[in-house]
């Protein structure tokens, strides 16, 4: 089954950043390797005046992929609901991947500016992509407030540690069951990303995984592997795990019952 | 063989030696009758930092690098070859060892060197990577120089602006036309695009350096170039955007913030002049040479003017006077 986000489908379940690429001809290749459907592109510093970051906005635009504008960089509620508003006439989209930092050393969204931001940009019309921890009480306010997706953050930005907190992880997926779901941030790793999908997240968004690795279209087309492979374990159910060695092979019946083992 | 040259910032200038070592007869149409603002060459850092910048570049800049920096040691007094020091902060420590993993060419430096090759710095980073090749000079003494020896030896400067714009092409009896405008030539050349730097000239005479510091940061990559008299150049921001104008307060503040981290002796220098400009740069931050009838455009240095300049000055030559194709930038001939 297809990714739905508010009402719109995608068949993979990569959402890709566009920052920090060695290149924009490289940005465009791992865009395509990864085949993301979605490309977050910041606008804080590249808008400058008169639209002086169209360029590199229409290259991005070129990978096919749907735009997800973000307000990375934004620490208030006035700046980011500034920012969203400006997002909305260059893209001419609703959607806004909200960000509002409160703390600088880890980046960690201050969850009080975001539910306000959000509050007012959902009344306005936008739909709402919220950055936000795993915490259940923040994320409950986030839907009460409008939003129809939320990304809590495996770990902080950047920093590639994976899922810091899979318990909270998994109480969020089981507490908002019908609710889009993406791990946004902290994934360092192809199988940090299949992790999380094997939680039964909907999606995964990052950035720096892939544009500081060594090779980021390798890297872009190894994380569409994991993420499409957690997927589908997700699906396939998975088996409980046990303490005990359990042998694969049938034992009853077995002709070589007798004979001992490793003969 | 007459030649034509527009542009006077490094590309142009470069130009301009390259076919006059030729024994070509030369003329410089520029914009701006001196060495000023209005080229970004102006505003450049003049690292000659190959190694380092493999860590994003594709290995053909560590090439032309390579090559280039013949030409500018031979050239000017102020080439300094007192390589590169890569430093981090204690919790930015993992971005060294990728540094490390994605460069070639350093050497790891134990806290005992460190006192020895900065000792400024040494009681703050206890480690680093040295790139002991690399060198650097200082931008606008050397144009400068490039300009003096250029028009002793009879070459003429014209100013004249040329902006591509309906009906004013330029033309010229000249044999070649050399375009080394950079955005300047964005109306010729759709694919070129602007990455919008900010930087700093600060001075303070608490802290020497004798070579550029890298200091690395997830989001805000440093380097620190010491030029003459306690004088200190601080880029330099990188930003998709084809603005000129308009150093912003958060740019300025991280450059300052970083450089405060590098160490605290920089809180109390004294500001001198806050740059801003663009730079020219194809989609693969990769320098091209294209050939329109008797026009050769010259361009997409990106963030490499000086390192490249030199060495794609000689591919221009080589192409225009003995019909060498350099396969590696040439994308276009069109006779």
């Amino acid at each position: 089954m297809s990714l739905n986000l508010y009402g719109s489908e995608f068949t993979s379940r990569f959402l890709i950043g566009s920052a920090q690429y060695p290149s924009p001809a490289i940005l465009l290749d791992a865009i395509a390797a990864s085949r993301a459907g979605i490309v977050t592109v910041s606008l804080r510093r590249e808008a400058g005046k008169d639209g002086a970051g169209q360029q590199f906005w229409s290259l991005i635009k070129q990978s096919g992929a749907r735009l997800l504008p973000n307000t990375a960089g934004c620490k208030t509620v006035k700046e980011a609901v500034n920012t969203a508003h400006m997002a909305r006439e260059l893209f001419a989209t609703p959607w806004i991947k909200l960000e509002v930092i409160g703390e600088d050393d880890t980046l960690q969204p201050d969850v009080f500016a975001l539910v306000e931001a959000a509050r007012i940009l959902c009344a306005e019309g936008f739909q709402v992509f919220p950055y936000t921890t795993d915490d259940l009480v923040v994320a409950d306010k986030l839907l009460a407030a409008g939003c129809e997706v939320l990304m809590p953050w495996g770990a902080p930005i950047g920093s590639g540690r994976g899922l810091n907190n899979p318990f909270a992880l998994r109480a969020l997926r089981a507490h908002f069951p019908d609710t889009a779901l993406i791990v946004d941030a902290g994934i360092g790793l192809p199988s940090q990303a299949a992790a999380a999908m094997e939680l039964g997240y909907d999606a995964i968004l990052l950035n720096t995984a892939v544009a500081k690795a060594g090779n980021p279209v390798a890297m872009a087309s190894a994380f569409a592997q994991a993420i499409a492979a957690g997927r589908s374990a997700f699906h396939a159910g998975a088996i409980a795990p046990r303490d005990m060695a359990c042998p694969s092979t049938p034992v009853p019946g077995s002709p070589f019952w007798h004979s001992g083992g490793g003969q | 063989m007459k030649i034509d040259i527009i542009g006077s910032g490094v590309s142009g200038l470069c130009c301009a030696h390259a076919f006059l070592e030729r024994a070509c007869e030369v003329r410089v149409i520029s914009a701006s009758d001196a060495l000023d603002s209005s080229c970004c060459s102006w505003w450049a850092g003049g690292m000659l930092a190959p190694g380092c910048e493999g860590e994003s570049a594709e290995p053909l800049i560590a090439a032309l690098g390579v090559e280039s920096m013949k030409f500018w040691q031979a050239l000017t007094p102020n080439y300094t070859r007192a390589g590169t020091l890569v430093l981090a902060t204690s919790r930015d420590r993992p971005l060294l060892d990728n540094f490390a993993r994605n460069t070639q060419g350093w050497q790891k430096l134990a806290s005992t060197q460190m006192q020895d090759l900065e000792p400024d710095l040494a009681e703050r980073f206890n480690s680093g990577l040295l790139f002991a090749d690399e060198a650097h000079l200082d931008p606008r003494q050397s144009l400068g120089q490039l300009i003096e020896q250029l028009k002793s030896r009879g070459v003429e400067f014209t100013q004249r602006v040329i902006d591509d714009g309906p009906g004013n092409e330029y033309s010229s009896v000249a044999d070649w036309i050399i375009d080394c405008r950079g955005l300047g030539a964005a109306h010729q050349l759709p694919d070129l695009r602007g990455v919008k730097g900010e930087m700093l000239h600060i001075h303070s005479t608490e802290i020497s350096l004798s070579r550029p510091v890298r200091l690395l940061h997830p989001r805000i990559p440093l380097y620190i170039v010491p030029r003459a008299n306690g004088v200190f150049m601080i880029g330099a921001t990188m930003i998709e955007s084809t603005e000129r104008s308009r150093a912003s307060v958060r740019s300025v503040l991280e450059l300052l913030s970083a450089a405060y981290a590098l160490h605290p002796a920089f809180g109390e220098a004294e500001i001198i002049e806050i740059g801003v400009d663009a730079r020219p740069a194809f989609n693969d931050n990769l320098p091209r040479l294209r050939r329109r009838g008797k026009t050769l455009s010259v361009n997409g240095m990106y963030r490499h003017g000086f390192l490249a300049a030199p060495a794609m000055a000689r591919r221009c030559v080589e192409f225009a006077l003995d019909g060498i194709i350099p396969k590696e930038v040439m994308d276009e001939n069109t006779p």
